[in-house]
């Protein structure tokens, strides 16, 4: 591939420049500002992906976690469905889901939808389940209905457990959107997938380096959320 | 449903189950891989996590490792590996990530296991003139069995999953079908390759299973 112009032009002939795209070094300036563009738009692809599967996921889990609370019978079968699904390799899971979407963005979606739905509805249940009944014995002598206890007790009493859940979901959200790559919509997985077919060394580095750092910047801003949102115990442990 | 028809028919076509990449040797390989790397694996970690788990020591270090290895994708590291002089020797790169990825939830859970055994047992167990090691073998292992068994076979449950991505960097395993499929455009094998996938992961965590309930009570989770 043709490297950045070096200002060789004047009559000599170089087959190739001694730059680190020609050397096919693992870091390289060169790269950083000859293929800001393309990065950008996979890093945006990435987020867009991983965000819209883990919102989804979210508005799923939810429901489903508060039923298999409400009614006992109905947490065996949920819990059950979700496990199996975790269970399935990633790629396996992109491949079933392609007779129903083809080789568009939604597979990849819904195939990380299905995986931070297992997250989610173990982790909001589990908050749910260790809400103290003495809590909602109390909310209800004063008064609450169930919809009320509901949304103003158990839910922020469960939403650590939660968050927690949804830090692990989005982290390993955006490190399986990678996966897409086999069908095109893989954000930052496209370019490590071209850069292993051409054996390009900076392109294959700096998009890895560039997954890591989405994935611990989301799980910290989630972490601040879940400050932000639970005042109450960071009161409790100082 | 005709794609699941034909899945089914490419399924049990015997044309496909011979050769080098028939599905046969392609379960085989699959299988090699998973147990061959979850051995490696564990000789690895769990003598490692039992010892920082006896001694109370590099804790954040064992917990946080589990939380790292989430957040770095299993393709990257198949692709990085591949590109590194790792990659020239055929499955290299494979058993590489395989392990790397197998590690962090055997030391985690075989640690946190460890630390989890009552402090008053394992006074007791000094109390009665056992030693370190004795503690160690006949005390706090017995008790922690139940989590490393639980890191176990999470760790089974990652390696198949990692076998099958290493398909996309031109590793072997039931994945080749997958990718394969994709390469010939041929929806049928994508379908039949990730059934195969998905009914192996699932045999895998049955047999988990299957061993948690057999076990004696002691060394059963608590639920």
């Amino acid at each position: 591939m043709p490297g950045p112009d070096t200002g060789r032009s004047n009559g000599v002939v170089t087959a190739t420049p001694d730059d680190c795209l020609a050397r096919n070094d693992w870091i390289c300036g060169a790269y950083l500002s000859s293929r800001g563009q393309i990065l950008l738009d996979a890093v945006l692809q990435h987020l867009r992906l991983t965000g819209l599967a883990v919102l989804i996921g979210l508005a799923l889990a939810l429901p489903l976690a508060v039923v298999a609370r409400r009614w006992r019978w109905a947490s065996g079968p949920v819990l059950a469905v979700t496990t199996i699904l975790y269970t399935i390799p990633s790629l396996a899971m992109f491949s079933l889901l392609l007779p129903l979407y083809g080789l568009s963005a939604s597979l990849v979606v819904a195939g990380l939808v299905l995986y931070s739905l297992t997250l989610l509805v173990r982790n909001i249940l589990a908050g749910l389940r260790a809400v103290p009944e003495e809590t909602r014995q109390a909310a209800r002598g004063l008064g609450y209905g169930p919809v009320r206890l509901l949304l103003t007790v158990e839910l922020p009493l469960a939403l650590p457990a939660a968050m927690a859940g949804l830090r692990i979901a989005t982290v390993s959200a955006v490190s399986l959107v990678t996966v897409g790559a086999i069908v095109g919509f893989g954000g930052l997985g496209n370019l490590i997938y071209a850069g292993m077919n051409t054996y390009f060394k900076a392109q294959v580095l700096t998009a890895s380096v560039l997954c890591v750092v989405i994935a611990v910047v989301a799980d910290l801003l989630l972490l601040g959320v879940q400050r932000l949102l639970t005042p109450w115990t960071r009161a409790a442990r100082g | 449903m005709t794609t699941l028809a034909d899945a089914w028919h490419w399924l049990t076509d015997p044309a496909h189950w011979s050769g080098d990449n028939g599905i046969a040797h392609r379960l085989l390989q699959h299988l090699v891989l998973t147990v061959v790397c979850l051995v490696v694996s564990c000789l690895i970690a769990l003598p490692v996590a039992l010892v920082l788990g006896h001694l109370g020591r590099g804790g954040a270090l064992a917990v946080n490792l589990s939380n790292i290895g989430r957040a770095v994708p299993t393709f990257a590291v198949l692709v990085l590996l591949l590109l590194t002089p790792v990659g020239r020797w055929g499955e290299g790169p494979t058993v590489v990530a395989l392990v790397l990825f197998a590690v962090p939830p055997l030391l985690t859970n075989a640690y946190v296991g460890m630390r989890e055994v009552d402090r008053d047992v394992v006074r007791a167990a000094r109390g009665m003139g056992m030693t370190g090691r004795q503690t160690l073998l006949r005390v706090e292992l017995p008790l922690a069995l139940p989590l490393v068994m639980n890191g176990v076979r999470i760790a089974a449950v990652q390696l198949v999953a990692t076998a099958t991505i290493a398909a996309l960097a031109g590793g072997g395993g039931l994945g080749r079908i997958i990718t394969a499929g994709f390469n010939l455009a041929s929806t049928p094998q994508v379908v039949a390759g990730a059934v195969l996938v998905a009914v192996f992961a699932l045999v895998v965590e049955a047999v988990f299973e299957t061993v948690e309930r057999l076990a004696p009570r002691w060394a059963r989770a608590a639920r």
